[in-house]
């Protein structure tokens, strides 16, 4: 069984060689998924209210019911014993990650709108959480209970990440963005400008793009964010993938990635360890893992996948990753070459 | 085909009082109220001018308002989406959790939820959601505001009565009037601005625009001894409307509410639109449209409709309820309409695409019961299961609920023309 690997170098990933080794489906669209920190379980959220827990040896399923809207964001304790999950009914429910039939542990009334994105702090002790009410809360992981309340963005509130420093908590929003708070006072340090990430198209009358997705190099010298770009028709679909790059501790952009040909949004991008930026994109052109490396704008290798993809992440060993799909099916690919399957004497 | 006589010819009352039955007995002879009737000095005078005058406003949710995400929400199901529905004034009745202040409105308003346009273009929508009729290359039919203006206006105001409020572009007067001609035809307010030209031109005194005018007035007078017809009637209608309106500026200027109600309607474009509906139905304009746009969300339909309904849902709850203390919404018909509603189906996008299938209005007031839910759709809101209409049964009800009999005729140049399609009939169960 895989242990939780936090330099993941163990094995070395190669891009190039990725292919697709598990197709678990299911009965409604993909939306979210997550690794389990242990690699036991993938969970992954469908558009039929459910979550769903894959597990990594068999494929086996198990369904979680218990939210009223879709579930948009999933994090779990560091020690895999907790999944928390959360969406459109403001919610968050805590959940024991492993029972045979879980069952809700705990339900708190987390936001007005929707709860678009969680974190759980490097010391397992907090759960962070945001969403359409323009709030980042705080609460305690062991009892649920409200410890902080960020206030001062203006628009929704996309994504949320802690920094590896204990004292630090990023969120960014539909307006582009990226606010960072001292957890102790709330008070509001900072803010990065990802204005890219955003368009409002008036002839539409909408605001569009957002800071989708957060990550924060393991050297923790830069901060990505991805969402959209070149958004000539927001309600039709017409928009590029983007992922911005910044030095932290300057806040100075350094790198714009892109995805020539591609139409759709990043989803997600996480960095890699080895190093290299990880993407996902999704939208009318497809599903497609992209690669990136820091010197680089557009990518060094690009994976398409069998449908469009909704969300993606790493498993701790740096080669497995997990896409959720639009055709109901969560993909596994790994990052390295095919095994050869043992011929039966 | 060329329009009849501008408004004043008998030709034109006569058609009035054929279908406007009681009507405008004795109510609209009192003349337009300039400065709204919030201008008049006792209330309970304002009150009954209020009840007898009959107006009508559109909200036109321009790109396809999608049916679940506000008037028939199916939660959990395979096509319901994030949203759940919530409870509303009326005790049975539940909407999409993004209208929660409409919701405490619905006990003025009803839903009607199993329209079957079977139109899933935006031009033709539009064109039978606000003409009553398809489309067809061998005639053109007037929109229901150049209709109700034509059946309503009294004879003797000097104001447009067919107003269209739109986020962008200009002012000016559109081609939707059809065979009742352009006297009738919609003036834009783009952006909420009064209509263009209704301002002195710089370097034009008073007097020399009176001298200017007196000079035309003669030249016009001089030329249809001979010459008149419809159409230079209709031109000099035009004129003397215009001028009129230019005297009556401050009608179209919604910077006259007071700052309460402006704070109360919302900084955005939608919100000030709306207290500018209220202001100008005051002013008896017969009919006004506001147009929201966008909801064709193909992309993103969840998040693009959070944004626009999140701005519709407020200002739309004050106007019904504003229209309602002020003892308009008993003369005011109301609709919020689309041009078709949108899959239930969600595509990969997180969108929904055209639907003309099986998709809800919302209206309210004048001859409109309260309350009431007509039809049904299924479970998952895939097609109507009970009570199936379509545009020409709205459009009857919308005329029959403010006094128009939708089965009479226009005079048109001596042909009897059908006020509304005759092959359908009036939504009865729906009228009061």
């Amino acid at each position: 069984m895989p242990q939780p690997n936090s330099s993941m170098d163990t094995n070395r990933a190669d891009p190039k060689l990725t292919h697709v080794v598990n197709e678990w489906k299911y009965s409604s669209p993909l939306i979210a998924c997550r690794f389990e920190p242990l690699s036991r379980f993938v969970f992954s959220s469908a558009q039929d209210n459910s979550v769903q827990r894959w597990n990594l040896e068999n494929g086996e399923s198990v369904v979680l019911k218990a939210h009223d809207s879709w579930v948009r964001a999933i994090a779990f304790s560091p020690d895999g014993e907790l999944v928390m999950t959360a969406g459109g009914d403001g919610r968050i429910i805590w959940w024991p990650t492993a029972a045979d039939a879980p069952e809700p542990i705990r339900t708190i009334e987390a936001h007005q709108g929707w709860v678009r994105s969680l974190a759980v702090s490097p010391d397992g002790q907090l759960l962070a959480s945001c969403g359409n009410d323009n709030l980042v809360k705080l609460w305690r992981v062991a009892d649920g209970s409200p410890v902080q309340t960020f206030s001062g963005h203006e628009k929704d509130v996309y994504s949320t990440l802690f920094v590896d420093d204990g004292q630090t908590l990023i969120s960014g929003d539909l307006a582009g963005k990226v606010h960072q708070w001292e957890i102790a006072t709330a008070k509001l340090t900072r803010t990065f400008d990802a204005k890219q990430l955003h368009t409002y198209n008036g002839g539409q009358g909408v605001d569009f793009g957002g800071v989708r997705t957060l990550s924060i190099s393991p050297d923790k010298k830069h901060l990505a964010c991805g969402g959209l770009h070149k958004a000539t028709n927001p309600l039709g679909a017409v928009h590029e993938p983007l992922a911005l790059v910044f030095e932290w501790e300057s806040q100075k952009l350094v790198q714009s990635h892109i995805a020539e040909g591609v139409k759709g949004t990043t989803w997600r991008v996480l960095f890699h360890d080895q190093p290299f930026l990880c993407g996902a994109a999704g939208g009318s052109s497809g599903g497609f893992l992209l690669f990136w490396k820091m010197d680089q704008p557009k990518e060094f290798h690009r994976f398409k996948l069998p449908s469009l993809l909704r969300d993606m992440d790493l498993a701790a060993d740096g080669q497995r990753v997990a896409t959720a799909h639009y055709d109901r099916r969560l993909r596994i690919s790994r990052l390295a070459a095919k095994v050869d399957k043992p011929t039966s004497e | 085909m060329k329009c009849t006589y501008a408004c004043g010819s008998s030709d034109h009352l006569l058609a009035r009082r054929r279908f406007m039955g009681a009507l405008a007995s004795g109510t609209l002879a009192s003349g337009a109220v300039v400065g709204g009737l919030s201008a008049l000095a006792a209330p309970d005078a304002a009150k009954q001018l209020a009840r007898n005058q009959k107006r009508v406003l559109v909200i036109n949710m321009a790109g396809g308002l999608s049916q679940l995400e506000s008037w028939d929400p199916k939660p959990a199901t395979n096509t319901g989406g994030p949203f759940r529905a919530i409870a509303t004034s009326v005790p049975g009745t539940h909407i999409c959790e993004l209208l929660p202040q409409t919701a405490k409105q619905m006990h003025h308003l009803s839903l009607v939820r199993s329209i079957n346009t079977k139109e899933n273009d935006h031009g033709k929508g539009q064109y039978l959601m606000m003409t009553g009729r398809r489309r067809s290359p061998a005639s053109d039919f007037p929109k229901i505001g150049a209709v109700t203006a034509k059946a309503l206006n009294d004879p003797t105001t000097s104001l447009p009565g067919h107003i269209v409020i739109s986020a962008g572009g200009s002012g000016g007067r559109s081609n939707d009037a059809a065979y009742l001609g352009p006297e009738f035809a919609s003036i834009s307010m783009g952006n909420g601005k009064p209509p263009q030209n209704t301002d002195l031109p710089a370097g034009v005194s008073e007097s020399s625009e009176l001298q200017r005018h007196a000079f035309r007035r003669r030249a016009n007078e001089r030329f249809a001894l001979r010459r008149r017809t419809a159409m230079t009637d209709a031109y000099t209608a035009n004129y003397e409307q215009a001028l009129e309106l230019m005297k009556q500026r401050d009608v179209f200027d919604v910077s006259k509410e007071s700052q309460a109600d402006l704070d109360r309607y919302g900084k955005h474009d939608f919100g000030r639109h709306c207290l500018l509906a209220r202001r100008l139905l005051e002013n008896n304009i017969t009919f006004v449209q506001v147009t929201h746009s966008n909801y064709d969300t193909h992309n993103e339909n969840f998040n693009f409709h959070l944004e626009q309904l999140g701005e519709f849902d407020s200002p739309f709850a004050t106007l019904v309820a504003d229209l309602a203390d002020r003892g308009m919404l008993e003369s005011t018909l109301v609709v919020v309409l689309s041009e078709f509603g949108r899959t239930p189906n969600i595509n990969q996008n997180y969108g929904r695409d055209h639907w003309g299938t099986a998709w809800s209005i919302c209206l309210g007031g004048a001859g409109i019961q309260s309350g009431a839910i007509i039809g049904k759709t299924n479970k998952n809101g895939t097609k109507v299961e009970d009570r199936e209409v379509d545009h020409g049964h709205l459009f009857h009800t919308y005329l029959q609920a403010v006094g128009i009999d939708s089965t009479g005729h226009f005079d048109i140049d001596g042909r009897a023309v059908p006020i509304a399609d005759p092959a359908y009939s009036a939504i009865d169960e729906l009228l009061s």
